[in-house]
This record gives C-alpha cells, structure tokens and sequence, in this order.
C-alpha cells in the first residue's frame, strides 16, 4: 500500500506536536479545551489540545499528541494545523471526510480520520464546559 | 555498503538460494516431462529427479521417502493432514454429530485454525488449548483436554510469531500411548532444527519449500507408514498422483528446488542457527539497553533461534514499522485489517491488547549480518524514542498515570 506525499510528510514531519502543560495543568487552564479519544487496546489514542483567546474566540494554538499508525499521526498533525486560526465554531465544522481527501487515506485508514474529528469536537466540547457555553450535542455517530 | 532495505522477515518468507535456483533450472527447459508419463525418456528424468527430492526431504525429517507426498505449501498439507485425518477416523458417518474430537491450540495459523472451524461444521468437537503467558502449548495441556473420544491431535511444532517451542515430542509420546493421531504442523520448524520423526512421535508433518530458501508454490506432508499405518481421505481427486493422496501433475522444478533446499538446510543449519542466534540476541540485549519498556514475547529460552517478538510500550506497531521503512519486519498489531484487532497469537496467550498493539516480529535468515542487524538497532532506538515523544500514552506514564485504569471511550 503506497501512502501518499501529503500523508508521508506530516507522518515524518508532524506539526505541533506537544502539549500546553502536564495533564493537571491543562485541566486548570479555562483557555485550553483537551480531547483524548480512542483507547490503546484499540490502537489509537488521540489527544487534542487548543488553546483559545478568550475575548475573540479564535484557536491560537493547537497541539497533538498520537498513539497510533502512520495515518492516525498524520490525520491529527493536519488538524492541528487546520484549527490554528479558526474560530471554535469554523473549527467544528471540519468534517473527517476533508482529510481523508487531503491525505488520500485507504478505505482501512478511514477511522483515523474519523478519530481526528471527533479529538476535535472532544477539545471543544471541554473548552466550551470549561467556560460555561452552551455544548452542542453529537449528531455524529459511528 | 549496505543494502538497504533490509529483510528482516524470514518467517513470512525466505529469497530462493541461489544453489537451489541452479538445481532448478534444468527443469523448466529441457528436462519438462511429466513424471507421469511412465513410456518415455522425458518423463523417467522427470521421475528421477522428483524421486531424488523425495529422498532429500525425507531426510531431514528422519522419514522414508515413501511417507513424503508433495503438496502446494503448508496450507494444503494442513488441510490435508486435518481434514483428511478427521474423515478417516471419524466416529460417526457424515451427517451425524459426536464424529469425534480434535485438540488443537488457539496459536495455531490460520491454515489449522480455519481447517478446525470447518469440521465443527461437519461434526466434529474442537477443543482450542489456550497457552500460558510464555506461549508454550505443554503435553500436560493436551493430555488434561483428552476425552475417550479424542482422535486428533494438532499441535504446532514452533510458532509463528513469537518461535516459541511447543513440547512436540511429548505430546506425540501421549497421543501414541492412546491411539490418538498427531499432526504438527512444522512450517517454522523443519530445516531450522534437527528432526526425527521417528523419536519425536509424529503422525503427520507439515512443512514448507518458500521458508527453507527453496521456491515458493511447493511443500511436503509426512504421513507415517508403519506403527501405526496412517491413512487419510484425499482432498482432492484427480490421476491419482502422489499414492492417491494428492491429484494433480507434479510441480517438478518446485520439488526439485525443494529438496535442494531440504538438502542445504540439513547439511548447514547447525551453523546457521548458532550464528543466527548471536545476531538476534544481540539485537534483543541491544533494544533491551537502549529504550525501556521492551518486552520479549514468548518464553525466551525456548524459542527458534532466528526469531524475535518485541513489544514496546507505548507505540504502536504499525507506527513504528512505517518509522523503519528501510527495515521489512512484520507487526503483531493488525491495524491495517478492518477489525483493528492485534494479533490474536498474542492475545490467545494472555498478553494485553495495548501490548499486542506495540509489538513487532523480527526474523533472521541465512544472509541476515551484523551490519544489518547494527543498523536495525539505530534505527529502531530512534524511531521507538519519536514515536514516545509523539504518544500520549507516554506522557501518562511519565506523569505516573496507570492507563490500565483509565475508562476509554471504546469505537
């Protein structure tokens, strides 16, 4: 299975990579919102890390960090990098279909992307709840 | 200069070497006949030459030629061995249940497990011996599942994945001792380790040409002749080729290549072994000083000598063998399948999903050298160190999180 370009260069070279503090710190800080999901027997656990200016509403920073396969690193490596500089609400628009056509990933890689999407929607969903906004319920289901 | 990539998966598959290669080539040009054709000159060279490779396999597994039928690889000479065994002794006529009961081990590859699940379709009771931890399948195991009915044994001789080391000749010893048939299926074994089928108490024998340096396409099953006579109901019908045990035109320059194999394996695989041992060994000590968190899967003192199956916490397997492209190994973790489940060999012993999930299988070959195995070291040090600096599980562990006891939201 030949991977392409676009796949192997964020896997190679991942973009913000890293964390905003240790995990009791970030559960402090109301200006970052964390999303980890999967589980580690499943092979893939991804967390998500943004980290929002309060007065505008717009995604400053995010950082990733990937348990996982090629794709799963890359899948998140993109949304770090397409969140920076969305509002909170551009970025829970960004649908896993997106990067499954940024990265042209296989049909069996598919869930990664569907991983990447839902690490975004938990790190807004936990920003959100950190400051008191309304939490939009999940539509999406898988 | 070293070549790269490096082949580093000799138990999926080996490169033909290139003796057997020349040992071969005469029978794809001048030398075709059909060993079945008894009037003329091509077919008698044919014959010979498959009669030759008949002794040279029979060889190294302590068997007379008579008892080596010919098979396409260790697929059909499993379903042979076991179907074929199952229909002979069965209990009962087909149609009926209670035909009689088979043990065999959840570690098993698939060409024994799904030949298993096809005569519980038809019948037959399976029992799936789930070895401890150390990946070991005891005689002490086979001998608490035997039941009044038990007419099958099948037991690996060594595994796939890991290369641990099954008590193969104790079991036979058991399943002679009550007229139980056995079959091991040897893929991994034969022409790594010395074999006899005589005292090792074996019924029936599997084995295969593509992992002992000869082609791909051909392999060998022992059926014993004498104490106890061995009979199987054929798998499939045709000119009667082989004893009536396998239809089909004999696949000369895959025989040929094969027992040129066998011939090499048996003359040089002590050597090979001890030299393969210290290579991998070296690798395992290398791994074990470099990074934390290595585990070796499988009881290490008894295992094949050329195979090694590490898991490295914290990353996972396919990740990792996507940070040494230049190294081809295989991964225990099956990410690439749509079930996402990890190896089922590992799980079937007891180790943890997130484990089965970290691991990779290295196997050693005949051209395999230090300076491959040095440079496998280095590029696994650093890959299995990035990858902890991207994993989230890492900085769990460090900041003394047990993930053991994290709730996760399972897909």
């Amino acid at each position: 299975m030949a991977y392409s370009k676009q796949l192997i260069d964020h896997y190679e070279k991942p973009r913000n990579v890293g964390t905003f503090g240790t995990s009791a710190q970030v559960k402090e800080r109301k200006d970052v919102g964390v999303g980890i999901v999967g589980a580690p027997e499943c092979g893939d656990v991804m967390q998500l890390q943004i980290k929002v200016n309060p007065d505008t509403g717009v995604i400053e920073d995010a950082k990733f960090k990937t348990f996982g396969c090629g794709s799963a690193i890359a899948s998140s490596s993109l949304a770090t990098e397409w969140l920076k500089g969305k509002t909170v609400e551009q970025g829970h628009e960004i649908r896993n279909t997106e990067i499954v056509e940024e990265l042209a990933l296989p049909p069996v890689k598919i869930h990664c992307s569907v991983l990447a999407e839902d690490a975004i929607k938990a790190a807004i969903k936990d920003y959100r709840q950190k400051n008191g906004l309304p939490v939009e319920e999940e539509a999406h289901t898988h | 200069m070293l070549k790269l990539p490096v082949y580093l998966d000799h138990a999926a598959t080996t490169p033909c070497d290139p003796r057997v290669v020349e040992a071969m080539l005469p029978y794809f040009t001048e030398k075709f006949g059909n060993p079945g054709s008894r009037n003329h000159q091509f077919g008698w060279e044919s014959e010979e030459a498959v009669e030759t490779a008949r002794e040279r396999c029979a060889a190294i597994i302590g068997a007379q030629p008579k008892e080596v039928v010919f098979t396409s690889g260790s697929t059909e000479g499993n379903n042979l061995a076991i179907k074929g065994a199952a229909e002979m002794y069965a209990l009962k006529p087909e149609g009926q249940e209670g035909r009689g009961h088979i043990i065999t081990s959840a570690i098993e590859h698939k060409a024994v497990l799904d030949p298993c699940k096809r005569l519980q379709k038809r019948g037959f009771d399976v029992t799936y011996l789930e070895p401890p931890r150390d990946g070991i399948v005891t005689a002490e195991m086979v001998k608490a599942a035997m039941r009044d009915d038990t007419i099958l044994v099948t037991i690996m001789w060594a595994n796939n994945e890991m290369g641990t080391i099954n008590e193969v000749p104790q079991i036979g010893a058991l399943c002679h001792e009550r007229n139980v048939v056995f079959h091991t299926d040897a893929t991994q074994w034969v022409g790594k380790m010395p074999t006899d089928v005589e005292k090792d108490n074996i019924d029936l024998l599997t084995w295969s040409s593509h992992k002992i340096y000869g082609p791909k396409g051909v392999g060998g099953l022992y059926i014993r002749r004498r104490k106890p006579r061995i009979r199987l109901v054929a798998q499939q019908e045709g000119g009667g080729q082989e004893r009536g045990y396998r239809s089909g035109t004999l696949n000369v320059t895959g025989i040929v290549g094969f027992g040129k194999a066998c011939e090499i394996c048996a003359n040089e695989m002590d050597t090979e072994r001890e030299r393969l041992r210290a290579l991998r060994d070296h690798l395992e000590s290398s791994m074990i000083k470099n990074v934390e968190h290595v585990h070796i899967n499988g009881r290490p003192e008894r295992r094949l000598a050329h195979i090694t199956n590490m898991s490295f916490g914290f990353v996972e397997g396919e990740g990792l063998m996507m940070a040494i492209k230049d190294i081809a190994v295989s991964s225990g973790s099956a990410c690439t399948s749509a079930s996402l489940e990890p190896s089922y060999v590992l799980k079937g012993i007891g180790v943890g999903d997130d484990l089965a999930h970290s691991s990779l299988r290295f196997s050693l070959g005949r051209w395999s050298t230090k300076e491959q195995i040095d440079f496998a070291i280095e590029k696994l040090t650093w890959a299995v160190n990035h990858l902890r600096e991207l994993s989230p599980l890492w900085d769990m562990h460090k900041e003394g999180i047990d993930i053991s006891t994290i709730e996760w939201a399972h897909h």
